[in-house]
């Protein structure tokens, strides 16, 4: 479980546009195949947050980090999700804000109304879809740093120690600060 | 000392309102019964149960809000949310109609009732009928009264008064507010959703996001502005004194500031609103007014974060507390 007053207080850091830059050639297929196992492990563990999305399981997601040059297409009753360079048409909802935004709401770190009213989160579409999805994750209370070291094996513990240790440069670490928004 | 009453929509905001030093958590259940009705909140009977034993665990008390207004046709839906409540152990059951008040006083003698901010009770004599009549033991008063106004009428009530002290703002008189009914035909009142979001949209352009409710333009926020909630009480219009906000500023209520008046005016509770918020805002609100609280009673001065980046349109205001009018 991971602690919501620990976040940083004040704006979260950015991507700086010159590494967004370089990251544009990547492959998406090694990522996409991490963050779908990722979504696969999510929903095997939490049945409770889907049962909260409901009908709202259904719809499909785009998500796009604004500092990123790709974005993700996430559908929860599945679960699939796919990495893409541009969102496409024919979505239910967008969702848009940094990547530590996104991570930080993710983990419910930070308050999604508090982002819209400071204009840091975008959302379009089907709102009644989206709230329902930030209802689920913020109940969820995940841990991205467990999440992903769980696909590392034997390796777990290392790796979520590297994983804390980069969410901490990106979010914050427990105990950094009290509040962010 | 005050007690402090926090808001929950989810379990695990339950938990982070425990956490961070709350008194009383009050929730709802995850349908109409309850005035935050909103996808993906709220409570299953199994969470309820699960939620008071967690609290009372951990010293904490668990009222319930069934704070709507129950359809003619389908009172049993609400009178069921009471026995519900009242079977899982809730400490109080916070409501608003008059019949169903009249319903869990007649079936659960011995329950604690409070009386909903959705009923309006202003005033010692709408007070005074609530606590004779069903036993009432506490008013949540509406946010339409002055400091003043609020001494004067807990000298005068038969019950404990609590009041907001932080969160969203309703200027109107509530439960009995109609402007997002009209927008969209469902009621706050009824069906628990002010600006139901499934009649909300919000349009990007290049001069900045367009929020719509119902198919009603009801503002244009520019690229950096500070953004409200979509409701028409906090809508930006024209008319022939020109644009503006008619009703009222997207502003958070933020009464920090007043605690120790409000002591003084005898209140009981202070309330936080937001079950519609994230943990992130339950766990930070509520810590900063527990250190005020602890302050307020040690007589120090409090050392304490501002709750700025949580307001609404990112600014806070005394409300009523500190009537002016323009």
């Amino acid at each position: 479980m991971n602690d919501p007053s620990a976040a940083s207080p004040g704006p979260l850091p950015t991507i700086p546009p010159l590494l967004a830059f370089a990251m544009r050639p990547l492959p998406l297929l090694p990522l996409q195949l991490v963050l779908a196992a990722v979504l696969q492990r999510i929903h095997r563990h939490n049945p409770a947050m889907f049962d909260r999305l409901g009908d709202h399981a259904r719809a499909r997601f785009g998500i796009k980090p604004t500092d990123l040059p790709f974005a993700f297409v996430v559908e929860a009753r599945s679960p699939r999700l796919s990495v893409v360079r541009d969102l496409p048409r024919g979505l239910d909802a967008r969702i848009s804000a940094s990547l530590a935004n996104l991570l930080a709401l993710l983990e419910g770190r930070v308050d999604g109304d508090a982002l819209m009213f400071s204009r840091e989160l975008v959302v379009e579409g089907d709102v009644e879809a989206v709230l329902a999805l930030r209802n689920a994750i913020d109940d969820a209370q995940l841990d991205l740093a467990t999440e992903l070291s769980a696909l590392f094996g034997p390796l777990g513990a290392p790796a979520k120690r590297a994983f804390e240790a980069a969410r901490g440069r990106v979010i914050g670490s427990p105990g950094q600060g009290e509040q962010l928004r | 000392m005050m007690e402090l009453i926090c808001p929950a929509g989810t379990p695990a905001a339950l938990k982070s309102a425990i956490d961070a030093g709350a008194d009383a958590i009050y929730c709802g259940f995850n349908d109409e019964t309850n005035a935050r009705n909103f996808p993906g909140l709220n409570f299953s009977r199994d969470e309820l149960r699960k939620g008071i034993a967690l609290a009372h665990a951990r010293g904490a008390k668990i009222l319930v809000a069934i704070n709507t207004f129950p359809r003619a046709s389908a009172v049993e839906i609400w009178q069921r949310a009471v026995d519900d409540a009242v079977s899982a152990g809730a400490d109080a059951l916070i409501l608003a109609d008059i019949g169903l008040m009249d319903y869990a006083a007649r079936r659960h003698p011995n329950q604690r009732l409070h009386v909903s901010v959705q009923a309006a009770a202003a005033n010692p004599d709408a007070i005074a009928f609530y606590a004779e009549t069903f036993g009432a033991r506490r008013v949540v008063l509406p946010r339409v009264l002055s400091v003043p106004e609020i001494a004067e009428i807990t000298r005068e009530s038969a019950c404990e008064t609590e009041v907001f002290v932080f969160g969203g703002l309703c200027v109107m008189a509530e439960g009995r507010c109609s402007l997002s009914s009209y927008a969209t035909g469902k009621s706050p009142n009824m069906q628990g959703v002010c600006s139901p979001p499934s009649h909300v949209a919000y349009e990007q352009t290049t001069e900045g996001t367009t929020s719509r409710l119902g198919g009603f333009t009801i503002n244009r926020f520019g690229a950096s502005e500070p953004a409200g909630y979509p409701t028409l009480c906090k809508g930006r219009f024209s008319t022939a004194q020109g644009a503006g906000y008619i009703f009222e500023d997207p502003v958070s209520l933020d009464a920090t500031t007043l605690l120790k008046g409000l002591r003084d005016a005898g209140v009981t509770a202070l309330k936080i609103e937001g079950r519609q918020r994230g943990r992130a805002y339950v766990e930070s609100v509520v810590r900063h007014f527990r250190h005020a609280l602890a302050a307020l009673g040690s007589g120090s001065e409090a050392d304490i974060a501002s709750l700025k980046p949580f307001t609404e349109g990112q600014a806070s205001t005394l409300g009523a507390y500190r009537k002016t009018w323009r």
